[in-house]
C-alpha cells in the first residue's frame, strides 16, 4: 500500500485559504490527505501549534500565508 | 461581494434605464429590468442547470474562446451568485423545446413565467458608470485580426493566460494549439489613430501589456517577448519603477516603433517595421497581441439621450477639470472609465468621489431611508449550561452529496462528545432551512453551532446572522469546509473525501465547544474632520466634507491657502485654474463649518479612528482640536535640481516660472526665437526616480500656449517618453501641426546644455535618426522638473503610517482602498499621494472626504470580535507585541507602577501576531483563542491515535 501522508494545513484567511476555495471552484484535483485549520493571518501561527500537530501524530505541518 | 451584501445596496442586474426626471434631490429614474428566469433568491449556485444544459453557446465571457451553456453564470464570483438563462439561446424560451433544468432545479428556482419589468425608482442623485466598450474593428482588421488566427487580442489572452479561463491558464495559439515561443505586443491598437477616429491615449495599454507579458512568462518561462510602443505611457504610481523590474526579470525587448502592418508567412506571423534609426526590418512571431484601447460604453448615446448629458467628441462623458466627476446636468455624476480611459485605482478614486457628490447633495435626507437589522437579545442563560453543539451536514444538491457520503457524516458527527443534534440538509443557505435552523437552536437550547457546508469566506455571515434571529452570539459558530475544499477537488476520491470530511466536522466541533461569546465591539466617532494641507486637494477635501454637514479643521502652514495651484497660470482644457482657486478659496472662507488656520503645523496627533487628538501649532500658540478622521493633503513642491544650469542663468527656467513668464509678457520671451524644453530633468532615475506624470502635458500646454501667442518662435521638447495621456493626446497632435519639434532622448544619453556667461545657451541633443548630435539653437531654455513631497516623513513619524521610498504616502491597497492608509481614519489625496495632474488632484480629494465621511455618517466604527485581547494580570510590559503590531493597535500604558500592553479594539485586525509572539500567552484572539485552535489539532490527531492503538492490538 503506498504512503498516504497525514498533512495538517495552517491556512490564512486572506489568501491561502481563498486560493484554497478558488481551486475548489474550478474544480483542480489534489491528493485528499490534508485537512485544514483557517487563521486570520500566519502570523497567529505559534510555533506551538506546529509542535503540537506532530505530537498527535501529523506527517507533516503546510502553512500558507 | 461587499456591495452583494450591503443591505443598503439593491443590485438589479439585466437593468436598463429608460428614462429620467426631476432634479438633484428628486430624481424619477425608469428602469426595464429584464427577465433572469432564475430566482437569486432560490438559486444556490449548485450548477446543475448549467451542467445538463444542452444548449452550447459561444462563451462571451471568455472572448468566444469557449463554449458555454444557455444556462449558466459567467464566473464563479460573480455577483449575484446566481445563474441566469440566456434568453436568445435557450431552446425553451426559442423553440418551445427542452425543460431539462426546470425538472432538474433542486431549489426549483427556474421560472420561464418571468416578463420584463418596469420599475421606477426615487433617487436624490444619479451616478454614472458605464465602463467602456470596445475599439472598432477595422482598428484591429488592420493587424490581420479576423484573417489569421495567430493575431490576437489582448483581452483574449487575459482569459488564455487566466487560471480558469478556457486553457486553464496555458498560453497556446489558436492556430495549431502549440506553445508560442516568440510573441510580439503591438500597442496602440484603436488608440492614438486617427484613422479610425480614436485620436486619444487609452492610458492603461502600456502596463497591462506588460503585466500580461509577465504572467506570460509565469506560465512559459521559455517565450522570447518584444513589445513595440510608440511611447512607454507608465506614469501612474509605481509603474516605472515596475516596468523596469518587469523587464529586467523577463528579459523583454522594448521596441519604439509603430508597426504597420502584419503578414503571415508559411505558420508564422511576419511584422516589418521601422525603428528609430530610419532601417526597415522584417522580423517573424508565432503569435501576436493587439494592445486594444478602450472605447466609451456601447450605449453611450442613449445614455446621453436619457439623461441629458453632454459627450465629448469621443463619446465619453463631458466633464471639466474642475469639476472631473460632474456632468453638465445637476446631480448627475460619473465616475470610471466613462469618464474617459483609466485604470483600476483611478476608477475606484472616481467612484468614491463621485459617492462624496452624491453624499453632498443628499446630506439632509442621511440616515431615513437606510435598512439597519435589529436582532433579538442574546438568551444569556445557554451559556451558563455546557457546550450544546448542532451539527449540520449540507448536500448543496449534488455538489457535495455527489462525493461525500453526507449521511455517513451526520451519522458521525452525532457521535462526538458534546453534539446534541446532528442532521443533514438539502442546503444550508436556503431560506426554509435558515428558519428551521433558528427552531432547531431553540428546540434543543444549542449554544455552538457548526455547519459543514462551504467556504466561511462567503456563508459564515449569512449563519452567524441566523444565530443572532435565534438570540445567540454570532461568534459560537463555526464552519466545516466540506465543498470547496473536500468534494470539488477530491471528485475521484469519494471515500477519501468522506473521512476528510469527517475529520474536519470533528475538528470543527472541538473548535466550537471552546468557542466563548465575543461582544461586536462599537466606537464611537467625533464627527469633525483634521484636514492638513490647504492647496487645491485639502481646500476641496474641506469643502465636500462640510457640505456633507461635518466640521473640518483645515490646516495650512503657509500665510495663504492655495498651494501649487497659486502658481499655475493654464489648462489643457482651456479653463482659467485662478479663477478654480479663487472659487476654491472663496467657499472655503464663506463655509461655516470650515475653520482655517494658516501659518499653523500640526505638532502632535494621538488617538485612533473615531477619536484622534491633535495640537495644532499657530502664530497664536498650541490649540487642542478633538477629530474623528485625518485626511493628508499636504502636498508637495516644485523639484529643483542642480541639472541643466538651472539657477545659473535668468534665461533657464522650470515650466512654473515659463507660465508667469508667458502671463507677465516678459521681454526674455518676446525676444527669445527659440525656445527649448527638457522633460525628465531630474525625473526617472535622475535625483528623482519616478515619473511626475504631468509633466509631458504641461510642457505642450505651454508650447501650445507660446505657438498660439508667438507663432514665429520655435520650440522644441527633449522627451523620452511623451506622456500625454488620455485626451491630452489631442493636444500633443495639436503641438505637432503647430511646428512643435518632438525629439526623443535615451535615458543614458540625456542633452548637454552649455551656458557661457551673457553667452548663448547651447543644448546638444543625439539624434535617434541621424545618430549624430544636434546642436539646438536656445534663448530660452525650460526644464520639466517634476515635484518632491516635503515633510512628509515627519508627519508620518507623528501618524505611524508607511511612506513609499520616494516619500509619498502609501495607501492600504493599490486598488481598493486607493485614498486610506494602513491605520484606521487616516486619508490621503493630493500631491501627498503621488504626482498628478489638477483635475485628478481635485478627483481624489472628492474621493477622501467621500471614504473620510463614512465613519463620521455611521457615528461608530464597529469592530468585529476577532481581534487581540491582553491579559492585563499576566502581561509583564516587555512591549514585543506593541512592536510588532503591523497596524499600531497594541500600546503600552501605565497601570499602577508597572507598563501593561493594551489593544485599540479600533485599529485592530485580528491578525494575531501579538499572541503568537507574547512569551507569557497574555494575549488571546477572539474566535482563534490557542485553546480552540489546540483543541481543532488535537481533534485531528484523535482519530490517528485510536487507529494506531487498533493496530498496535491487532
Amino acid at each position: 500500500m503506498s504512503f498516504e501522508p497525514k498533512i495538517l494545513s495552517f491556512l490564512c484567511n486572506w489568501c491561502c485559504y481563498a486560493a484554497a476555495d478558488a481551486a475548489g471552484v474550478a474544480r483542480y484535483q489534489y491528493p485528499p490527505y490534508n485537512r485544514v485549520i483557517r487563521v486570520m493571518c500566519t502570523g497567529r501561527i505559534d510555533p506551538r501549534f506546529v509542535v503540537e500537530a506532530f505530537y498527535v501524530g501529523t506527517d507533516g505541518v503546510f502553512i500558507g500565508g | 461581494m461587499e456591495a452583494g451584501r450591503s443591505p443598503n445596496i439593491e443590485i438589479i442586474t439585466l437593468a436598463e434605464l429608460k428614462g429620467l426626471s426631476g432634479e438633484p434631490g428628486h430624481f424619477k429614474a425608469t428602469v426595464e429590468v429584464k427577465p433572469r428566469y432564475i430566482d437569486p433568491e432560490k438559486c444556490t449556485a449548485c450548477g446543475m442547470c448549467m451542467t445538463y444544459c444542452p444548449r452550447l453557446v459561444p462563451d462571451e465571457y471568455n472572448e468566444n474562446l469557449d463554449f458555454t451553456r444557455a444556462a449558466r453564470v459567467d464566473y464563479a464570483q460573480a455577483i449575484p451568485t446566481a445563474y441566469y438563462i440566456d434568453a436568445q439561446k435557450c431552446l425553451r424560451l426559442n423553440h418551445e423545446a427542452c425543460s431539462l433544468c426546470l425538472n432538474l432545479c433542486g431549489p426549483k428556482a427556474i421560472d420561464f413565467t418571468q416578463v420584463p419589468e418596469e420599475r421606477t425608482l426615487e433617487v436624490g442623485a444619479v451616478i454614472l458608470a458605464a465602463g467602456f466598450g470596445r475599439v472598432p474593428l477595422e482598428a484591429l482588421q488592420k493587424y490581420g485580426y479576423g484573417e489569421y488566427p495567430d493575431v490576437v487580442t489582448s483581452l483574449e489572452l487575459e482569459r488564455l493566460t487566466c487560471a480558469s479561463g478556457p486553457s486553464e491558464g496555458e498560453v497556446l495559439r489558436p492556430s495549431d494549439m502549440t506553445h508560442p515561443q516568440r510573441i510580439a505586443f503591438i500597442q496602440c491598437v484603436g488608440s492614438r489613430d486617427v484613422t479610425c477616429g480614436q485620436n486619444y491615449c487609452s492610458s492603461v495599454c502600456c502596463m497591462y501589456a506588460v503585466k500580461e507579458a509577465s504572467v506570460v512568462k509565469e506560465h512559459a518561462p521559455e517565450a522570447e517577448i518584444s513589445l513595440f510602443f510608440m511611447d512607454v505611457r507608465t506614469q501612474g504610481k509605481g509603474f516605472d519603477e515596475s516596468f523596469r523590474r518587469a523587464v529586467d526579470k523577463y528579459g523583454f525587448r522594448v521596441i519604439r516603433a509603430k508597426v504597420p502592418k502584419v503578414e503571415q508567412i508559411g505558420r508564422r506571423l511576419a511584422l516589418t517595421y521601422v525603428p528609430e534609426n530610419g532601417q526597415a526590418r522584417r522580423e517573424f512571431f508565432d503569435l501576436v497581441v493587439l494592445s486594444v484601447g478602450l472605447a466609451p460604453p456601447e450605449d453611450a448615446l442613449s445614455i446621453a439621450q436619457v439623461t441629458g448629458i453632454e459627450l465629448n467628441r469621443f463619446r465619453f462623458a463631458q466633464t471639466s477639470s474642475a469639476t472631473p466627476l460632474q456632468t453638465n446636468k445637476a446631480g448627475i455624476f460619473v465616475a470610471g472609465a466613462f469618464q474617459g480611459p483609466k485604470d483600476i485605482p483611478e476608477s475606484v478614486v472616481q467612484a468614491s468621489g463621485a459617492a462624496a457628490l452624491a453624499s453632498e447633495i443628499l446630506a439632509g435626507a442621511r440616515k431615513t431611508e437606510i435598512i439597519e437589522k435589529s436582532f433579538p437579545t442574546e438568551d444569556q442563560s445557554l451559556l451558563q449550561e455546557e457546550p450544546r453543539v448542532g451539527v449540520f451536514v449540507c448536500h448543496c444538491g449534488i455538489n457535495i452529496a455527489g462525493v461525500i457520503d453526507v449521511k455517513a457524516v451526520s451519522e458521525y458527527a452525532a457521535s462526538l462528545p458534546h453534539v446534541v443534534v446532528a442532521e443533514d440538509v438539502l442546503y444550508a443557505c436556503s431560506q426554509d432551512t435558515l428558519v428551521s435552523l433558528v427552531q432547531k437552536i431553540k428546540e434543543y437550547r444549542l449554544n455552538r453551532v457548526v455547519i459543514a457546508a462551504c467556504s466561511p469566506r462567503t456563508h459564515e455571515p449569512l449563519f452567524q446572522e441566523t444565530l443572532r434571529e435565534a438570540g445567540l452570539n454570532p461568534a459560537l459558530f463555526e464552519m466545516a469546509n466540506i465543498r470547496d475544499q473536500c468534494a470539488w477537488v477530491h471528485g475521484f476520491a469519494p471515500e477519501y473525501a468522506t473521512e476528510k470530511a469527517k475529520d474536519q466536522v470533528r475538528m470543527a466541533v472541538a473548535k466550537a465547544v471552546r468557542l466563548e461569546p465575543l461582544e461586536i465591539q462599537r466606537v464611537s466617532v467625533t464627527a469633525t474632520a483634521l484636514v492638513i494641507g490647504g492647496g487645491a486637494a485639502g481646500m476641496t477635501a474641506a469643502l465636500s466634507l462640510a457640505e456633507q454637514g461635518f466640521e473640518v479643521h483645515l490646516v495650512e502652514k503657509t500665510d495663504t491657502l492655495g498651494g501649487n495651484l497659486k502658481r499655475l497660470r493654464f489648462l489643457l482644457s482651456g479653463e482659467d485654474p485662478q479663477k478654480i482657486l479663487h472659487d476654491l478659496v472663496d467657499q472655503v472662507q464663506k463655509h461655516p463649518r470650515i475653520h482655517v488656520y494658516l501659518d499653523t503645523s500640526v505638532e502632535n496627533v494621538s488617538g485612533y479612528v473615531g477619536n484622534f487628538t491633535s495640537t495644532l501649532k499657530g502664530p497664536e500658540g498650541s490649540a487642542l482640536v478633538n477629530h474623528g478622521v485625518v485626511i493628508l493633503a499636504t502636498g508637495a513642491g516644485e523639484y529643483r535640481p542642480e541639472l541643466y544650469c538651472l539657477g545659473q542663468d535668468p534665461r533657464i527656467l522650470t515650466q512654473l516660472d515659463l507660465e508667469s513668464a508667458l502671463t507677465e509678457e516678459k521681454d526674455l520671451l518676446l525676444e527669445a526665437k527659440s525656445i527649448v524644453m527638457i522633460q525628465c530633468a531630474g525625473s526617472r532615475g535622475q535625483g528623482l526616480s519616478y515619473c511626475s506624470k504631468f509633466c509631458c502635458q504641461q510642457a505642450v500646454k505651454n508650447a501650445l500656449q507660446i505657438k498660439n501667442k508667438y507663432p514665429g518662435k520655435d520650440v522644441y521638447i527633449l522627451y523620452r517618453d511623451l506622456r500625454t495621456y488620455g485626451f491630452s493626446e489631442e493636444a500633443y497632435r495639436e503641438a505637432r501641426n503647430q511646428g512643435v519639434i518632438f525629439l526623443r532622448y535615451e535615458a543614458d544619453a540625456p542633452p548637454r546644455v552649455e551656458v557661457r556667461q551673457g553667452g548663448e545657451i547651447k543644448v546638444k541633443v543625439k539624434d535617434r535618426l541621424l545618430g549624430e548630435d544636434l546642436l539646438l539653437p536656445c534663448d530660452v531654455l525650460v526644464l520639466s522638473v517634476g515635484v518632491q513631497t516635503q515633510g512628509s516623513e515627519e508627519l508620518a513619524k507623528t501618524l505611524k503610517v508607511p511612506l513609499t521610498q520616494e516619500g509619498f504616502f502609501l495607501e492600504a491597497h493599490v486598488k481598493l482602498r486607493p485614498v486610506e492608509l494602513a491605520v484606521d481614519g487616516i486619508y490621503v489625496c493630493g500631491l501627498a499621494h503621488a504626482p498628478k495632474p489638477l483635475e485628478e488632484v481635485l478627483a481624489q480629494a472628492r474621493a477622501a472626504a467621500g471614504k473620510a465621511a463614512i465613519p463620521m455618517a455611521k457615528g461608530y466604527v464597529e469592530v468585529p470580535p476577532i481581534v487581540s485581547r491582553v491579559d492585563q494580570s499576566r502581561c509583564i510590559g516587555c512591549g514585543i507585541c506593541a512592536d510588532l503590531c503591523p497596524y499600531n493597535a497594541i500600546v503600552l500604558v501605565k497601570v499602577g507602577k508597572r507598563k501593561k500592553a493594551e489593544t485599540i479594539t479600533a485599529s485592530c485586525k485580528g491578525c494575531g501576531v501579538c499572541a503568537s509572539h507574547c512569551p507569557v500567552l497574555a494575549i488571546s484572539m477572539g474566535g482563534f483563542t490557542d485553546e480552540a485552535i489546540l483543541a481543532q489539532i488535537q481533534a485531528f490527531g484523535t482519530k490517528e491515535k485510536k487507529k494506531e492503538t487498533a493496530e498496535e492490538a491487532a
